[in-house]
């Protein structure tokens, strides 16, 4: 259910005329609805695929196991392990170096839990394991038109697929582990448009994070984004999936763009079907867009070429200003208290000042694109000596990809150490941590106090821009750097 | 189903607040993630904002408000605007029923934290930005919360709030939604049998 945060019963609801133009999300909700929404009771919403993790689901097993529930649909389930998983390899006895007994424990739970319940699962041996929103579009699990869930709140990332994708609580996950449904209220809706061009330079990270410091950190509650425009078009799938996987960080729903020719391209190959049943479904989901003239709750225009290299000077995600503006003088207790805590004051600018860790990975920039943005800024060149950098692929997959293209020895040869898949430094509970009181520079989605390690101070940004930092030693625009030797 | 309730029916609250006026506390406040790995639900109150009780050795923090007050005594939580953003981690909610907290009050609290409150028994009160003003202003005023009549009072000065009807008639009766949910399984499995389209897109992992 969508909470207190919601406006009286009835206020949201749309004409339910046939004829009545609808948005993506109208088309996607209606078609799930087991039951529809009434004043006394939400709807019944079908998903067509969890995913589950090792950290929001024990206790959702716990649930249903207390109740002698089994799993209603272990075949539309996939697990697999990230959060709390070590990002170094394991010893020569195969001892694997968890940070402790308790997340060795959590990923042993979930192990048994998809054994017990016949679920399928991404284990340590998997090809094809990774961090949950990576490997789900990597699978052609995540598909145009479905929903999707997870106990993530990062799960908005599949909706790049034009999927209603939303992150949930445990006792959710053990909704859908037990029913296949969710209660829903319906949402309002969004539409972000993003029209121009973005410049050479700038990423689908810096509109995100631009967006976001538009909307305010709180500023998309309640609402399902739709990002549509000419600039989104011309972004790639995993540049739509960096933009979607934030949409929480405005406190949205959910984000999603509809399916295009771009969406079909990287479907082709990937989505379980034969091919003629392939060809067939891409002409429907080619289809499934917002029609003409379908209502938003809220509009909101935004022109690419506004957009610069961007990094959060706060401690909130629409904190981000250009790398070279000045932070601005703070206007309430808390920019106060987010300056004290990141050492930074106002009219300086996030460059005038050290950084000491760069960490490019997680769902919002581990995929392979991510690692070859960054690779292109330290080709040739050292990271900074005072700077300590790790570079954390998504998924074996995408690791894999990287090191057929040299990528790793580029980060090796750079300095930088090149690790196992997982959610690592972004979460920061695998031990994977900033020191206390030092800057890093993250190419993941939450610069909250703490987030990185107690005391870590965090500064967001894309990859290109994190990759030059660890070369600078600070905050620049990689297009600022000396060129590097041509021998 | 008879089953032990998963928590006391809640009607009317009465007691003192507490107040933590700062905005936007997120989810990795109320809980940091290197707690998360855990399998237990229980037990958590413990782990509550532990960075903003305790010092970089773990020290409790003498002066902070939540290692100050009585939790028995201060069931309200009140906080600034968008409480509860960020990680959808029901570890939060968790952690704050077994602190001692039952409501929490806000003029914008987070999606995601609010339906989580409302599955473990923890009253997500939304609230005008003049009432929230004086709640701030007054930490540990005394303060009604009825959720039959969807009010909050803080001496003569009455406030309403909206809860989901079917979450309110949950917590009146102590009564998590699964139960509920699964008397629907003839429906949903008619749903399944009614939609083709998804026959060719099964999860194949």
């Amino acid at each position: 259910m969508a909470g207190a945060a919601r406006p009286a019963a009835g206020e949201t609801l749309m004409p339910s005329s046939a004829a009545a133009p609808r948005t993506l999300y109208d088309k996607i909700w209606s078609s799930h609805l087991v039951r529809d929404e009434t004043h006394d009771v939400p709807a019944i919403l079908y998903i067509d695929v969890q995913l589950l993790h090792e950290v929001t689901s024990p206790q959702a097993f716990a649930m249903l196991h207390e109740r002698g529930l089994p799993v209603r649909r272990p075949d539309r389930h996939l697990a697999t392990f990230d959060h709390a998983v070590p990002t170094r390899p394991a010893g020569e006895g195969g001892e694997r170096p968890f940070v402790s007994d308790t997340a060795r424990d959590q990923v042993e739970t979930l192990a048994s839990n998809a054994r017990r319940h016949g679920i399928p699962l991404l284990d340590w041996e998997d090809p094809r394991r990774g961090v949950v929103h990576v490997v789900g579009p990597e699978l052609g699990l995540t598909l145009p038109g479905t929903t999707i869930v997870c106990g993530d709140s990062h799960t908005a990332t599949h909706g790049a697929f034009g999927a209603l994708a939303f992150g949930i609580g445990t006792s959710e996950v053990a909704h859908v582990l037990a029913t296949q449904t969710l209660l829903q209220r319906r949402s309002r809706t969004l539409r972000v448009t993003v029209d121009g061009a973005l410049d050479d330079g700038v990423d689908a990270k810096d509109l995100v994070l631009y967006l976001i410091s538009r909307l305010g950190i709180g500023g998309a509650t309640g609402y399902v984004i739709e990002y549509a425009g000419s600039a989104i078009a011309k972004i790639g799938m995993e540049g739509r999936m960096t933009i979607c996987n934030m949409s929480i960080e405005a406190g949205a729903r959910a984000g999603m763009i509809a399916p295009d020719a771009t969406t079909i391209e990287y479907l082709r190959g990937r989505a379980p079907m034969s091919p003629e049943a392939f060809e067939r479904q891409a002409k429907e989901w080619l289809e499934l867009r917002s029609d003409e003239g379908a209502i938003f709750d809220r509009e909101v225009r935004i022109d690419a070429s506004e957009v610069a290299p961007m990094a959060t000077w706060g401690t909130t995600p629409d904190t981000a200003i250009g790398i070279d503006a000045a932070i601005p003088e703070p206007g309430s207790a808390g920019a106060q208290r987010a300056l004290d805590y990141m050492g930074f004051a106002g009219g300086e600018r996030v460059a005038d000042h050290p950084i000491d860790v760069v960490f490019i990975g997680s769902c919002t920039n581990g995929r392979i694109s991510d690692l070859r943005a960054a690779a292109a800024v330290l080709r040739g060149r050292r990271v900074h000596p005072d700077v300590t950098m790790l570079v954390v692929p998504g998924s074996s997959a995408v690791r894999d990809q990287a090191e057929a293209e040299g990528l790793d020895r580029v980060f090796v040869e750079a300095g930088a150490d090149w690790r196992l898949p997982g959610c690592s430094m972004c979460i920061a509970m695998n031990g994977d941590l900033v020191p206390p009181g030092k800057r890093v520079v993250s190419t993941s989605n939450r610069n909250f106090e703490g987030r990185q390690g107690p005391g870590a101070r965090t500064i967001l940004t894309g990859p290109a821009v994190a990759a030059a930092a660890a070369v600078a030693g600070r905050v620049v625009d990689p297009r600022s750097l000396e060129p590097v030797d041509a021998a | 189903m008879q089953r032990e309730l998963p928590f006391e029916p809640f009607r009317i609250l009465s007691s003192r607040t507490m107040v933590l006026p700062q905005e936007n506390i997120d989810t990795d406040q109320i809980i940091p993630a290197r707690f998360l790995a855990t399998t237990q639900r229980h037990g958590l109150g413990e782990l509550a904002f532990y960075d903003w009780r305790r010092d970089a050795e773990g020290a409790a923090r003498p002066d902070h408000v939540l290692n100050r007050l009585d939790p028995a005594g201060h069931r309200i939580l009140v906080a600034g605007r968008n409480f509860g953003c960020g990680s959808s981690r029901e570890h939060a909610p968790w952690a704050l029923v077994d602190y001692g907290f039952r409501a929490v009050v806000s003029s914008e609290i987070a999606e995601i934290f609010a339906a989580n409150a409302l599955n473990n028994g923890l009253l997500p009160v939304v609230i005008d930005e003049k009432t929230h003003r004086l709640l701030l202003e007054r930490p540990g005023a005394e303060v009604v919360i009825d959720l039959e009549q969807e009010c909050l009072r803080l001496g003569t000065h009455q406030a309403a709030f909206k809860v989901d009807s079917f979450a309110r008639a949950c917590l009146l009766q102590g009564a998590d939604s699964l139960g509920w949910l699964l008397t629907a399984e003839p429906d949903i499995a008619r749903f399944e049998v009614q939609r083709n389209h998804l026959r060719e897109t099964e999860a194949t992992a």
